[in-house]
């Protein structure tokens, strides 16, 4: 039986209320009207030399009709149908747009908390809802290795009861209208916006609400049975493995809802944030993040608690194989990301690829170094056989790896809700330590609630004695 | 000079693993052991080294990436840059992702192919070379370990194999094969 040590506890609310601190900072230095971003965008252009960004936009040649472009589409996103009052955008008149433009830097500083606080909130929850994939992957593929690990997924896991509870919360905020993250539910922008209209049936608030609810009730629904059954499993007689069979069959059952869910989860949560944008294959990327940092967090977690002797019957070759799933899922994940780059650059059709413009002009590095990160590192780290048996190798690798996925839904989100304004401060450390906190002491709490071997599994005797 | 050998045939894969370590530990020294199929562990309990092919596979792969990027550097950008559906041919990094597919493909080419090709030149295999085998139930049911008599008392030797388990012990001339 593992038991929470106090020391993690307090690292744990340490995380939580530093988090929160700097969360409410973050909340407290958005600036209050759009007069003060007005004098904010003066003083800095003082401090410059005048010319920001557009100058800067302008300067290459190359880019200045992709610039073009990317400027039209925020005009649709936010200017022009959020107020349609003010002056027409080409009239000339340099009070109005820089007006425009300080009215358009104000509504992205507002965005930048409650935007990291989501980024956040979904990262912890996406790396829950991929170990729960994994977990029922192993159940029903009968992997013979990883049973000794069923009671480290179980526990990962079951951070989808709370981290679901506060997605749902953000997502019911959004709804109110709280926050303006979506810009689809802001209805002076739908009153102007022919292709939001027409997407309404779909993208509406309450079945919006609906669906992300249903989906959160079966994938609860799901970890809550199979972790009953497998605990009812640890006190079954010899021979019995009436609830190992039962997990068998909910488990291929909750893949195939997962599949279909995930992928609309993903519409939802996601790709709405840009609800003029659409990508076939942005179900599966998401999905792939999820499971690379899901996987990586067991591995993490595993060798965390292996270091502390609580697994004596974990050895190298189930670290090697969590290992060999970590540099393959993390292929997965670039085969994805760059498949759908690469279509849409290819085709460079202007109503797809305003989505990658904007991410390589404001987001250069960001974006690009997220793909360094989360191909290179792992694929160069991990290669070597001998390596991935090398505890410190795996948890390098694997920090790096939770670090690029981390960015990549950052890049996803970003975007689209704080657009140019970004920056890494305050915010976004502070909900990332915040939900760090939130996800260690809850994660840790459930591993302790059960002995960590599931003794019951039929294949255990194979798992104890796997070697590779 | 003539050499002799001692060739112990066992028919069972776990017999075979088993007498392998017994007569390491005796410090005979084997010569080969054919089996019909691969037995794992064989090569652990026998003490030989591991295979760099690997290795060898990721220089190749780096070679492929260099030849893609080499050549399609040279042709759609230095050569001929042409103006082609308006992608960018002005540098290489602008129109790479696609000369991605290429590379990728070429990394894979190179890696595998040059790979399988330094698998045959290490263990000697081509079209019409001789088999070696010293026994053709070797590639049937039957498990062949080769000792080197070398400064090694056959008679006690003999004795030894029989009681690991050697199901027909026979001393071989080398000059025969």
């Amino acid at each position: 039986m593992y038991k929470l040590t106090s020391k993690l506890k307090i690292f744990a609310i340490v995380l939580i209320v530093l988090g929160g601190l700097f969360t409410a900072i973050g909340f407290l230095s958005v600036p209050e009207s759009e007069e003060a971003v007005k004098e904010m965008i003066q003083a800095e252009k003082a401090g410059h030399h005048g010319g920001g960004h557009d100058a800067a936009a302008m300067e290459d040649d190359h880019h200045a009709g992709a610039s073009a472009d990317h400027h039209a589409t925020e005009t649709n996103h936010d200017h022009a149908a959020d107020h349609a009052s003010t002056s027409d955008h080409g009239d000339g008149h340099a009070k109005s747009h820089e007006d425009e433009h300080a009215e358009h830097v104000y509504h992205q500083l507002v965005n930048k908390p409650w935007a990291a606080i989501y980024v956040a909130a979904f990262f912890f929850f996406m790396i829950g809802l991929g170990v729960l994939a994994f977990y029922a992957v192993q159940k029903a593929a009968q992997a013979g290795w990883s049973p000794v690990l069923f009671r480290v997924m179980e526990g990962i896991s079951s951070y989808i009861l709370p981290g679901g509870v506060i997605m749902f919360v953000l997502l019911l905020l959004s709804g109110l209208h709280v926050n303006h993250i979506f810009i689809w539910m802001d209805e002076n922008v739908v009153a102007h916006d022919e292709i939001i209209q027409g997407k309404t049936g779909f993208l509406n608030v309450l079945f919006w609400l609906f669906r992300a609810g249903a989906f959160l009730v079966g994938w609860n629904l799901y970890r809550w049975n199979i972790r009953k059954f497998s605990l009812n499993q640890d006190e079954a007689k010899e021979g019995d493995i009436k609830w190992y069979k039962k997990g068998f069959k909910h488990s291929a059952a909750f893949l195939v809802f997962f599949i279909v869910t995930e992928s609309i989860m993903s519409w939802d949560w996601i790709m709405s944030f840009d609800p003029h944008w659409f990508s076939t294959l942005f179900g599966w990327y998401v999905f792939a993040s999820m499971f690379v940092s899901g996987i990586t967090t067991i591995a993490l977690v595993t060798i965390y608690l292996k270091s502390k002797g609580y697994l004596e019957f974990v050895n190298d070759s189930h670290i090697h194989d969590l290992a060999k799933f970590m540099f393959g899922v993390s292929i997965f994940w670039t085969y994805l990301w760059f498949s759908q780059f690469m279509l849409i650059w290819y085709s460079n059709i202007p109503e797809e690829v305003t989505y990658f413009v904007t991410r390589i002009e404001d987001y250069n590095l960001l974006f690009f170094g997220m793909v360094a990160i989360n191909f290179l590192f792992p694929l160069l780290i991990l290669m070597n056989s001998d390596f991935k048996r090398v505890n410190w190798f795996v948890v390098t690798a694997g920090l790096f790896i939770l670090i690029g996925h981390y960015l990549d839904i950052y890049v996803m989100v970003m975007p689209a809700t704080v657009g140019e304004s970004w920056f890494i401060g305050f915010p976004e450390i502070g909900a990332v330590m915040l939900f760090a906190g939130i996800f260690l002491l809850y994660v840790f709490n459930t591993i302790s609630k059960a002995p960590l071997l599931a003794k019951g599994d039929p294949y255990l005797g194979e798992s104890k004695h796997f070697h590779y | 000079m003539s050499t002799k050998t001692i060739h112990a045939l066992y028919t069972d894969d776990d017999v075979l693993l088993q007498a392998v370590k017994q007569v390491r530990d005796k410090h005979y020294h084997i010569e080969e052991v054919f089996t019909p199929f691969p037995v794992h562990g064989l090569e652990k309990a026998m003490g030989i080294a591991d295979t760099r092919l690997a290795i060898n596979a990721f220089l190749y792969g780096i070679v492929g990436l260099c030849v893609a990027t080499a050549m399609m550097n040279y042709i759609m950008i230095e050569d001929w840059p042409q103006n082609i559906g308006g992608k960018p041919s002005f540098s290489y990094i602008q129109n790479m992702p696609a000369f991605v597919p290429i590379m990728f493909e070429l990394t894979v080419f190179f890696a595998a192919h040059l790979m399988v090709i330094t698998f045959y030149m290490r263990s000697r295999l081509w079209p019409f070379k001789q088999a070696e085998n010293p026994d053709v139930r070797t590639t049937d049911d039957h498990f062949l370990m080769e000792i080197d008599t070398h400064g090694v008392d056959v008679d006690e030797a003999t004795q030894f194999l029989y009681d690991t388990g050697a199901v027909e012990i026979k001393l071989i001339d080398k000059d025969e094969h």
